[in-house]
């Protein structure tokens, strides 16, 4: 078999096993869900999120070993996960191939000639690796694998759903996903300029090869100097842009072979020497490259800090920041999330959400829970997102560990925030009318919302009493504020007796009046009032797990009469409310 | 008056005495651009009147109403035969068997071919055993006995609060359909349409889970025995509140109302009343074991009004702490005057003795 064709059923099976991956990252036991399947493995082959959270955290996850493994063999053979498994680089390398058709080889050759542009990758690289120094990752907004699966699970999974239904029946909705849509867009149409643009200018994981491929024992390259005539039908094809007609620029081939394949006199091959036409890479340390990428690390190294100056992990937080049940406390979260979307994509509920601005700008497409969206609050039972997170920004939790049962039962649950009733737009509180749709899908038990039952005047609900035969009065005119006052909300109180036991009452039809039992000792034309009894939720803050079902369902559509802030959050020891 | 034109036309440049093309070349295509103008301007004047809209947009998006769900009562029993029995147990399946025999067989309500919808209680991502939805076991046994009388196919149904997949997953309802050969029906937004309940008060033009009743014959409703602080209790009428969409919630502000509208929307075959195990409190979501008890009840009835006013004493309340029961007497849904069902009353123990 050609190496081209090894390299496209590569490529061919990589992207369809991302395409699955993504598919399937949806909870539940069915065909096209997830069962068994190891979502995130293609996530774990990336090594910048394992380099980025070593830098960040001094400490290497489990599942990310799978990507020093593969930066081990770049060390050896070059950027084959460039050339042969990036879903990314096989989605630009098709974009490209596209945008081209029918082009002459010569035109194909000037787009490949390499670019002095393409150092800005490298700068990128050490701008991200400065900031993950110290403690600020920032890798996943633009490392192609926790981008590609942002862009597919957060913008287009969602398009095929609605209609559909070909993974979820309801649609699925993502804060602010239009900028997702349109990088993911952006980055397919610049290769369009040049082929693989992302690939040969932007992407820090590509950076990272380049500088792995720079030791490469066995690489590409020209056998013999010897003149080859002027055909650069090689560089036709370069994805790379690495010029392997003449001085090959080593670090930016991406072993996508076509120069090999092509070569009309075979001079081409893969094989442990230097190209005999010369070899050189960027960015070049002996000169100004080497002062370029000190610079952006520096940059890097720099910036991170600023956002502890906002004390962005402390006061400085969004009470709306509500993490992911079983995150870390901020800082050490920001330290490990790498913006993928798997848990946004895997929660049922639809909740956790990429933040635009409630997690700042360090956390930009970081996970944030808004309990207006999606199908219901965090459910219980439930544990999806720590067990998708490849990075465990969200600790993979165990059940007991969330409901704090069995041996957790001391540390109690884990709590994402406390829901407060707003008494100025709560139905029962401010309008009087009864409600509390909160305290029914509380789903703690002992339920963390109360309710106390109090007695309030209706407007125009004062009556005159014109006759009272036992519990039917005949009033003197019907009241006219519309309600229905037989529905067994609704009670009669004596004017004037405030402590009086009100009748309920069961029926009113014009101005006949019918109560559940007669008044007591009330004579002809007296007055009475129609008063509602009213039952006001109150929250108990040692209950409230700050699920946010309350939130989710509170009858107040627009700003909900009773929403959850990250008060008394587990995952800040100092975030706690209660002495 | 063409005169003037010639010289200045022919002057172009082509040789004198050759056929003058270019005239000809450039008047086929005026008149080729002009025909192309035409139609495309005759095109965007044609689409003008089509969809032309002399009055403007109404307030608000109109389209077709329902105005119920359905009648899916089967023909009354001969008088003074049971339309009421109560079984108490342990054991959901032989408690289902024994109920529907006491009330004349499955055969009674399901006919061969029929198909069956079953309304479940799966409100909660909540494992069965914390009892805030309707038992696997019950769903089991329903479905095999409409198998049993012949059903061609059975669908289960319902709009749960938490998300649906969860709902029907963690319950162990979807288990139980997929094991006994029904058919969940998720609440895709396609299933919902508007409905206006003829003198409805609340129930006007809301969505509806109407389309998972499409080509349905009959309907089952299985629900369970639940402490609900605003309606009192939470039984097979306000099970029922399931077939809404929407922002149904708003609904709280008057539930016995809303309760005894919904009981109109649709006439069930039977409805089946679980009270093996009744949440006494924390309802309806529960959360804690401590939240039940056993009750050891199972009501059928084709009546959910006599079932629940029956139904309201296993959690220690009577039918007047529950005002909708009233309200849906009096709006014709059923009756709560439980003994002219000629109810009868079994226990398992002493069947099986």
């Amino acid at each position: 078999m050609r190496i081209v064709v090894a390299r496209r059923v590569s490529q061919g099976f990589f992207l369809l096993l991302f395409f699955w991956f993504c598919l399937v990252a949806t909870v539940g036991g069915g065909f096209l869900q997830l069962r068994g399947w190891p979502i995130n493995w293609l996530l774990s082959l990336d090594p910048l999120p394992a380099l980025g959270t070593m830098l960040a955290t001094r400490t290497l996850y489990a599942p990310l070993l799978w990507g020093l493994g593969v930066l081990a063999l770049t060390l050896f053979v070059g950027r084959f996960f460039c050339g042969f498994i990036c879903p990314l680089g096989t989605l630009n390398q098709m974009t490209g191939w596209l945008a081209r058709l029918g082009r002459a080889p010569k035109d194909r050759a000037e787009d490949n000639r390499p670019s002095r542009a393409q150092v800005v990758k490298y700068a990128l690289l050490a701008f991200f690796l400065g900031c993950a120094a110290l403690g600020g990752l920032q890798t996943g907004l633009l490392d192609p694998l926790p981008l590609v699966f942002r862009s597919v699970n957060l913008a287009l999974l969602p398009l095929a759903d609605p209609g559909i239904g070909v993974v979820h029946d309801a649609p699925r909705h993502y804060e602010g996903v239009w900028w997702i849509g349109l990088m993911l867009l952006a980055i397919l149409a610049l290769n369009a300029v040049r082929p693989r643009f992302f690939c040969r200018f932007i992407c820090p994981l590509g950076a990272l090869f380049g500088l792995a491929a720079r030791v490469a024992p066995w690489r590409i390259g020209k056998a013999t100097d010897k003149s080859c005539g002027d055909c650069r039908l090689c560089e036709s094809h370069c994805e790379g842009g690495c010029r392997p007609s003449g001085r090959l620029v080593i670090s930016e081939c991406l072993l996508c072979c076509n120069c090999l394949d092509r070569c009309p006199s075979g001079r081409i091959g893969f094989a442990g020497r230097a190209s005999a036409a010369g070899e050189t890479a960027v960015p070049d340390f002996s000169r100004r490259g080497a002062v370029a990428l000190l610079a952006a690390g520096t940059a890097g190294v720099f910036s991170a800090p600023l956002w502890r100056v906002e004390d962005a992990a402390g006061l400085g937080r969004s009470p709306s920041l509500i993490r992911p049940p079983g995150s870390l406390d901020e800082e050490r979260f920001l330290a490990r999330c790498i913006r993928c979307g798997q848990c946004m994509r895997a929660c049922p509920s639809n909740i956790i959400q990429p933040s635009v601005t409630t997690a700042g700008l360090i956390g930009l497409w970081t996970p944030v829970l808004n309990y207006r969206l999606g199908r219901s609050g965090c459910q219980p039972n439930c544990i999806a997102c720590g067990q998708v997170c490849p990075t465990a920004a969200i600790r993979p939790l165990s059940l007991q560990e969330k409901l704090g049962q069995g041996e957790y039962a001391a540390a109690g649950p884990i709590r994402l925030g406390t829901a407060f009733v707003d008494r100025t737009r709560c139905l029962p509180w401010a309008m009087g009318r009864p409600c509390i749709v909160c305290q029914e899908v509380c789903p703690v038990s002992p339920k963390a919302i109360g309710v106390r039952t109090v007695f309030e005047p209706v407007f125009g609900g004062a009556v005159d009493i014109a006759d009272a035969k036992g519990a039917v009065l005949a009033l003197a005119a019907a009241p006219g504020t519309g309600r229905s006052f037989g529905s067994g909300d609704y009670y009669l109180r004596p004017a004037g007796f405030p402590d009086a036991a009100a009748r309920r009452i069961v029926s009113l039809s014009g101005a006949s009046l019918t109560l559940e039992k007669p008044l007591p000792d009330l004579g002809q034309g007296r007055r009475a009032a129609i008063v509602v009894r009213l039952q006001q939720p109150h929250v108990d803050p040692a209950r409230c797990v700050g699920c946010g079902m309350c939130e989710h369902e509170c009858p107040v559509s627009g700003l909900r009469a009773i929403r959850v802030t990250r008060e008394n959050e587990s995952r800040s020891g100092p975030g706690r409310m209660l002495a | 008056m063409t005169l003037p034109h010639k010289p200045a036309v022919t002057g172009g440049g082509s040789a004198p005495g050759a056929p003058d093309l270019r005239q000809g070349l450039d008047r086929r295509q005026f008149l080729r651009r002009l025909a192309g103008a035409s139609i495309l301007a005759v095109a965007a004047g044609g689409l003008g009147a089509v969809l032309y809209d002399p009055k403007g947009p109404a307030g608000v998006a109109g389209g077709k109403v329902l105005a119920g769900l359905g009648d899916f009562r089967a023909a009354a029993p001969p008088a003074g035969q049971p339309r009421l029995a109560t079984v108490h147990g342990a054991d959901r399946k032989a408690m289902f068997d024994l109920g529907v025999k006491a009330l004349g067989g499955m055969e009674a309500f399901v006919s061969r071919g029929d198909v069956v919808l079953l309304k479940v209680n799966a409100a909660f991502a909540s494992p069965a055993i914390l009892g805030a939805t309707t038992h696997p076991d019950l769903l089991t046994a329903a479905v095999e006995a409409c198998r049993a009388a012949g059903a061609s196919r059975v669908l289960v149904t319902d709009n749960p609060i938490n998300s649906p997949e969860s709902c029907f997953e963690v319950s162990g309802l979807s288990g139980a359909a997929r094991s006994s050969g029904a058919a969940i029906l998720l609440p895709r937004p396609a299933l919902f349409s508007p409905l206006t309940l003829p003198g409805g008060r609340l129930i006007t033009d809301w969505p509806v889970l109407a389309g998972a009743f499409a080509g349905v014959t009959k309907v089952i409703a299985l629900a369970p025995v639940k402490d609900h602080q605003r309606a009192g209790a939470s039984m097979s009428l306000k099970n029922f509140y399931g077939l809404l969409g929407g922002r149904r919630n708003i609904f709280h502000q008057d539930i016995n109302g809303v309760i005894a509208e919904l009981g109109q929307l649709m006439r069930p075959t039977l409805v089946v009343l679980d009270g093996v195990s009744a949440m006494m409190a924390n309802g309806p979501t529960g959360g804690s074991l401590a939240d039940l008890k056993a009750t050891n009840t199972m009501i059928f009835s084709a009546d959910p009004v006599a079932a629940d006013t029956l139904g309201a004493g296993l959690l220690g309340r009577a039918p007047a702490d529950l005002p909708y029961l009233a309200l849906a007497q009096v709006a014709g849904v059923g009756t709560m005057d439980v003994a002219s069902l000629a109810p009868v009353t079994l226990s398992l123990d002493k069947a099986a003795g």
